[in-house]
């Protein structure tokens, strides 16, 4: 098998990657109970969207606490694209179906191939957006890094709040396309469909991620992350490259963006809050920043224990005014400690390049370092260089 | 097929024979009555044979959950009264309440999950006008009833294109053309400056069309409020320099308390006239605590028996239910509204039989005619899926919300605004309504 | 004229709140190199502790106490319960975690106290006095400003005056050298937590009366601007976590006064923080030179 693989050119490789990973979440649609498939969506979204995050925290060291704005950015796009096509007539007849008093209510839809191209300007969009925050953080470190991409992933959900044209607060709802009428609906669902579409764009996007990633760009990023002076010595231009690494992270997040206005069909300022910023911040960091496949363990994390800490609360069978307080907080609380839990007790990576990056935040001191050897102090340093009880 | 050639005689005799059989079918069919084969009842889903599933989106957690967490809760206290006493046509009421903290996006997941995975028959009193609205042609394409949305947005009422979608109490625009018709003829206002103080969404954009409708002009000076930012010295001080003399507050409880409250700070009190959701006394008043006596001739609206009138045969009924099944939390609107939408749900299942269909559901409902706790009728009909048709003002003296003057009746388009005089009905002995 | 006044009056008086607490998140910065987003959580606690005691006890300002002493408290745990357990190679992880007690706290603070927003009643007074019809400040807010000015000289005092300061700050500035003077870093990293805490809690008993009302979630808003106001100023700085939120209070009221458009006061505080670091990319009090690109 490995002397196939390693025959086959890289592309051909991914590409057959990624056909595998479209076919599996396929076959998955069909395995999950329908009220699980909207779920699974939601994750194949994250997953594209978390994939670029710690493309850019891993691999070029920079730091997004603000990342859904560029889902917005997006989204926003996405959506308007769609509506102006659908008002300029590209629409076909809507699927049959519709039963009894239902059945007068059914315009026509939009045509299917409206959406690669509303998605796409949903990229485009966030692309430069990605660009224009990219040269604004160029000069920027650690926590300063941090402090600009936090305002922005709340300035602009604030943004799409506040302006009237924007939708404000309730969004608005999109034209999207609809299952095709050959898709039987004995065969698939409209959850299934959309599911699969969104399983495409995304394995797309993470193909095209892990190119980059292993490629000359990659290997800029690192460099870049690792230490810039030698970088700039050896002729890699430190500021494109590193403007280079948030467009890259933007698009993804744009695509996944369009990819959730399509699934649900209507676009709110809710959908790219600063809440989804610090999910798709968990995804990142506990899959392993850097790692495409760690992104997906986070992004299932995010997504799936929210579920299951509420299902948890419907079999305590609470009374009222207790079930009540359970309600919202529980699930709070347990995905809070869950949090705690999972991070202290990772297992330790070695020191791998990514994380002398991330440490860039916490420059201790001198040196640095403590007597033990890690960089937090702790009552055994202060005993072993017996400093006074 | 080809008829092979016979034997006349033999094909002679055929055809008596056949003639005879369609004959005899036919007579049969005939004597088997008037009815045609009935069609096998298919219950949809949530319905089964003991059991009717209904489900809801409610801000049990968040900046809206301050009173309006406790309507789905008194609508399931109004089902277990009624499940207690055998329940709808055999079946008992089940009511699946998931939280969405007033977030839109979670209302997308939940309502899903209603859906899809608990299987419910009806989304039953949806709360929010953002959360609501976005799952309107969802609940549309899965063809799933959506009844008594928990919103005064008028855009519950589109039959053509929501066809399962109902409202339930009066929507913005009406009521606030009842207010602006109040401001412009009562003598007590005559000349002076009206101003609004609204939400910056449809529901404060609706209130204020409706409002100017009602007055015959626009206001003199109109601020808005998002719920993210709780500091509104800055309108508050906006509407005092603009010398508001009545300030319309379309409004959530917390932010009526709010503007009161600064604007006392600020030493300004001008006459405050609180929408429906904005107004509803015990929950404003708790806000505000010890500054609750701000309150004082605030005048409001509403469409159910007033909290206070404790003689009402309405408010003992549900005072009692709110009692034995609801845990004897403090009863207020909130609790009223919740099981006004619990009675409404009964009644119309009670007339729509056993063997309900969601076309059965949405055809009774259009037939209209419900009479229950409301002080003005509804205005359900074929064209029509908007609740409560009108209001009646009411006015805080001494601490208490009661009513005054007549109620009144308008539609949201260009009807004008009439006064409404019929009776009340008064409830069934055992709190349950017959088919 | 009169609007601007008020205004900026209002704006200072918030603005105050907002510096309190930058100078919390500042405090722990120095002592450990981590953002502390826990730090509205632990605020908002230490309210409700307050809420709680003056529920009982009929008393204000033995809630006011409660406040300090329980937020103090609650820092030390969480300090030495949690946070000392991450790895100081990984302030990622350090952030995580902080979200997640940020979460735990405010999830358990929702089970035992429900979601209802509570009224905070404010110790004095807050109508606004006027002067010949102009209005002008309030008590309260008069007590606000003052609370603070008491905290950032205490605070100043306490570093540059005490022994005890003088341990903070090495223990800060250079563990190492600290230690082997006898410094027990390790144990001045938890004070300087239950300072911060402190002040956090005080800045939640500030601004509580005049917000929405106690909930779990009620200091959410002012960990980001105040965060905000902290980067303006460079986060090493104290004073510049003071000037910077000052600063913020008032620029957000003149955008939220004059535009009328509440929301537009995130955009202001983006607009100010891109600008601000556009320019010194250290924050404005920033000493150490800041590499560039």
């Amino acid at each position: 098998m490995n002397r196939i693989l390693a025959g086959t050119p890289t592309i051909v490789r991914r590409a057959g990657w990624a056909a595998v990973l479209v076919l599996a979440g396929v076959a998955t649609t069909f395995v999950l109970p329908a009220g699980r498939i909207f779920p699974f969506s939601q994750f194949v979204v994250y997953l594209g969207a978390a994939a670029g995050l710690t493309v850019l925290m891993g691999l070029s060291g920079q730091l997004s606490l603000g990342h859904a704005a560029f889902m917005a950015v997006g989204g926003y796009t996405m959506a308007f694209t769609q509506n102006a096509l659908y008002e300029r007539g590209f629409t076909v007849a809507p699927p049959a179906g519709g039963s009894g008093r239902f059945a007068s209510a059914a315009p026509p839809v939009a045509a299917l191939w409206t959406l690669p191209v509303s998605l796409l300007a949903g990229v485009v969009a966030a692309v430069l957006a990605g660009a224009l925050v990219g040269l604004a953080a160029a000069r920027l470190r650690g926590p300063y890094l941090a402090g600009v991409t936090l305002t922005i992933g709340i300035a602009v959900p604030s943004v799409t709040a506040t302006f009237a044209v924007l939708g404000g607060e309730q969004g608005f709802a999109v034209q999207v396309p609809r299952r095709p009428s050959w898709l039987a609906a004995d065969i698939a669902t409209e959850a299934q469909w959309r599911a699969w579409l969104a399983l495409v764009a995304t394995a797309i996007m993470l193909a095209v991620l892990a190119n980059l990633s292993r490629g000359p760009l990659g290997r800029d990023l690192r460099a870049v992350r690792d230490d810039e002076v030698a970088a700039a010595l050896a002729g890699i231009p430190v500021a494109r490259t590193r403007v280079l690494a948030f467009v890259v992270s933007a698009a993804s997040a744009g695509l996944a963006g369009g990819l959730y206005v399509y699934l649900t069909g209507t676009v709110l300022p809710g959908y790219f809050s600063f809440t989804t910023s610090l999910f798709l911040l968990l995804a990142a960091v506990l899959g392993g920043l850097g790692s495409l496949a760690g992104a997906a363990w986070g992004a299932l994390f995010v997504v799936a224990v929210p579920i299951a800490t509420a299902e948890l609360v419907g079999a305590l069978h609470a009374g009222p005014a207790l079930a009540q307080r359970l309600a919202g907080n529980l699930p709070l609380a347990l995905l809070g400690l869950a949090l705690i839990v999972v991070t202290l007790t990772a297992r330790r990576r070695p020191r791998s390049p990514g994380w002398r990056a991330v440490r860039s935040l916490g420059r201790r001191g001198q040196d640095g370092r403590t007597p033990s050897g890690s960089l937090h102090p702790s009552a055994e340093d202060d005993r072993k260089v017996g400093a006074a009880p | 097929m080809t008829w092979l050639p016979v034997h006349p005689v033999r094909a002679t005799a055929r055809a008596v024979a056949v003639a005879g059989c369609v004959a005899l079918v036919a007579v049969l069919g005939a004597c088997s009555g008037s009815k045609t084969p009935a069609v096998p009842y298919v219950a949809p889903q949530g319905v089964s044979e003991k059991e009717i599933v209904f489900g809801t989106h409610q801000p049990l957690t968040g900046p809206a959950a301050a009173g309006y967490s406790k309507i789905a809760a008194a609508t399931k206290a109004y089902f277990d009264y009624v499940n207690a006493k055998g329940g709808v046509h055999g079946r008992k009421i089940i009511y699946r309440i998931e939280d969405d903290g007033y977030n839109p996006a979670n209302t997308q997941t939940v309502v899903r999950k209603l859906v899809e995975q608990d299987k419910v028959f009806a989304i039953l009193n949806g709360l929010g006008t953002p959360t609501h609205s976005a799952v309107l042609s969802y609940l549309k394409d899965a063809e799933i009833p959506d009844l008594f949305v928990s919103s005064g947005s008028p855009a519950w009422n589109q039959p053509g294109k929501y066809p399962g979608t109902f409202a339930f109490q009066p929507d913005y625009t009406t009521e606030a053309k009842v207010v602006g018709h109040y401001l412009k003829t009562a003598s007590a206002f005559a000349g002076q400056k009206i101003c609004s103080f609204a939400q910056d969404d449809d529901y404060g954009a609706s209130y204020l069309t409706g409002l100017e409708t009602g007055l015959g002009t626009p206001v003199t000076a109109r601020a808005t409020y998002v719920t993210s930012n709780p500091n509104v010295a800055p309108q508050v001080d906006k509407l005092r320099d603009a010398g508001c003399d009545v300030v319309v507050l379309a409004t959530i409880p917390s932010f009526t308390a709010r503007f009161i409250s600064t604007a006392a700070k600020l030493g300004w009190r001008p006459q405050y006239v609180a929408a429906y959701p904005a107004g509803e006394y015990g929950t404003v008043a708790a806000t505000l605590g010890d500054e609750k006596d701000l309150l004082e001739g605030m005048v409001g609206a509403g469409f159910l028996p007033a909290v206070a009138n404790v003689s009402d045969p309405w408010i003992k009924l549900f005072t009692r239910i709110n009692q034995d099944f609801n845990g004897g939390v403090a009863f207020d609107g909130h609790v009223l509204y919740g099981m006004a939408v619990g009675y409404l749900v009964v009644q119309v299942l009670q007339k729509a039989g056993r063997e309900i269909t969601v076309d059965k559901l949405i055809a009774t409902l259009e037939k209209g005619g419900f009479r229950g706790p409301g002080l003005v009728p509804f205005s359900y009909s074929a064209t029509s899926h908007a609740g409560y048709a009108g209001v009646r003002l009411s006015k805080v003296t001494g601490g208490v919300q009661d009513y005054f003057g007549p109620a009144y009746v308008t539609d949201a388009g260009s009807a004008p605004v009439t006064e409404y005089t019929e009776a009340t009905a008064t409830p069934p002995d055992s709190g349950i309504p017959s088919a | 004229m009169q609007r601007f006044g008020y205004l900026t009056v209002d704006g200072l008086a918030s603005g105050a709140v907002y510096a309190t607490f930058a100078l919390s998140l500042v405090l722990i910065w120095r002592a450990g190199r981590i953002v502390n987003f826990a730090q509205g959580a632990i605020a908002v606690a230490s309210a409700y502790l307050a809420w709680s005691v003056t529920a009982h006890t009929h008393s204000y300002w033995l809630g006011f106490v409660a406040a300090l002493a329980g937020g103090a408290l609650l820092g030390v745990v969480v300090e030495r319960g949690v946070m000392r357990f991450v790895p100081a190679d990984r302030p990622m992880d350090a952030v995580i975690v902080a979200v997640g007690v940020m979460l735990v706290v405010q999830g358990v603070l929702g089970m035992l106290y429900g979601a209802d927003h509570r009224p905070v009643p404010a110790p004095l007074p807050t109508g606004v006095w006027r002067v010949g019809g102009v209005a002008t400040v309030s008590p309260y807010q008069l007590f606000v400003v003052g609370a603070v000015a008491v905290l950032v000289a205490a605070l100043a005092l306490l570093f540059t005056r005490t022994r005890l300061g003088l341990r903070l700050r090495a223990a800060a500035f250079a563990p190492e050298v600290a230690r082997l003077l006898g410094v027990r870093v390790a144990r001045m990293t938890t004070v300087a937590w239950a300072l911060a805490s402190a002040a956090g809690a005080l800045a939640a008993m500030l601004v509580l009366p005049s917000g929405l009302g106690l909930t779990p979630t009620a200091m959410d808003g002012v960990f980001i601007t105040a965060f905000t106001a902290a980067v303006i100023g460079g986060l090493d700085s104290a004073v510049g976590a003071v000037v910077g939120g000052l600063a913020v209070g008032v620029v957000v009221n003149y955008v939220t006064g004059y535009a009328g458009n509440p929301n537009l006061a995130n955009l202001a505080v983006l607009a100010l923080l891109v600008i601000v670091l556009l320019v010194r990319p250290g924050g404005l009090f920033s000493g150490v030179a800041v590499r560039r690109a």
